[in-house]
């Protein structure tokens, strides 16, 4: 149990460049380990967003979004979440929570688009809590994880 | 940590051994040793993954690229690979179907279709 009723976060921005996605895969990864994410879980975990870091950053390089990307990790009782914010304007609202309809086909369009929804396939594989939305103003990928009461690290 | 890659020739395979890393940063490099082994002739590739200590979906497009590649001069790309999580990518992705998954270097040199 943490003190007070705040939930703990750690909130982390990158430049978008591909360099970068692994110390984001690090430090959420290192976060959840002390929140009590089951260490058999932190290597999907490291994936997913180690992923959703990497749709982030493509979507910032192919929309010329010079602001950087935005990861905010969620220390809360029962659960951990991750949240990967992009800044690149959708035309039209899109809900993709589902991401059964995301097939891996179309990743055989090398370097194109199709790794964005490779990218969401592999999440939505991973990950059972995940929400994918976005908008006119951006796009935001939330990704939680139970944690184990009492086996948090402090 | 970064991408290792080494080449060596058995037979008329090309064994491209890789180590480390496979994501959006260090995929590039593994794109391009693949086009180059296909532009000087290497049409049966078999791509040690013992190594690797993680594979995001970058890699697996470039993987898939590579294997696109091959087929185009009725070459083949095999994979080899133990390790449950990085074959775990594989199963939820559906690309276990598509490149065929050897538990040995020796045993992907041998196979044939």
């Amino acid at each position: 149990m943490t003190e007070g009723d705040g939930m703990a976060t750690v909130e982390l921005l990158f430049s978008a460049l591909p360099e970068h996605v692994r110390t984001a895969r690090l430090v959420a990864a290192a976060v959840a380990r002390r929140a009590g994410v089951d260490e058999a879980v932190l290597d999907e975990l490291r994936l997913a967003v180690g992923e959703a870091c990497s749709r982030a950053v493509g979507l910032h390089i192919s929309h010329g979004v010079a602001a950087p990307v935005r990861v905010v990790l969620i220390e809360d009782e029962k659960k951990f979440s991750i949240e990967v914010g992009d800044d690149a304007p959708r035309p039209a609202p899109v809900s993709a929570a589902s991401g059964a309809a995301h097939r891996p086909g179309s990743a055989q369009d090398e370097g194109g688009d199709g790794e964005d929804d490779m990218g969401l396939a592999v999440i939505s594989g991973l990950v059972d809590d995940v929400e994918v939305t976005a908008d006119e103003t951006g796009g935001l990928i939330r990704m939680s994880w139970p944690t184990t009461p009492g086996a948090a690290v402090s | 940590m970064d991408l290792s890659l080494s080449t060596e020739t058995v037979g008329d395979r090309t064994v491209v051994r890789v180590g480390g890393e496979i994501d959006v940063y260090t995929a590039p490099k593994l794109r391009e040793q693949l086009v180059e082994l296909v532009n000087d002739g290497s049409y049966h590739l078999v791509v040690d993954m013992e190594g690797v200590d993680f594979l995001d979906s970058t890699g697996l497009g470039v993987l898939v690229g590579g294997l696109k590649r091959v087929r185009a001069h009725e070459g083949s790309l095999r994979l080899v690979c133990n390790q449950e999580r990085i074959l775990k990518i594989f199963r939820i992705t559906g690309l276990t179907k598509v490149f065929p998954i050897h538990t040995s270097v020796d045993d992907a040199v041998q196979a044939t279709d």
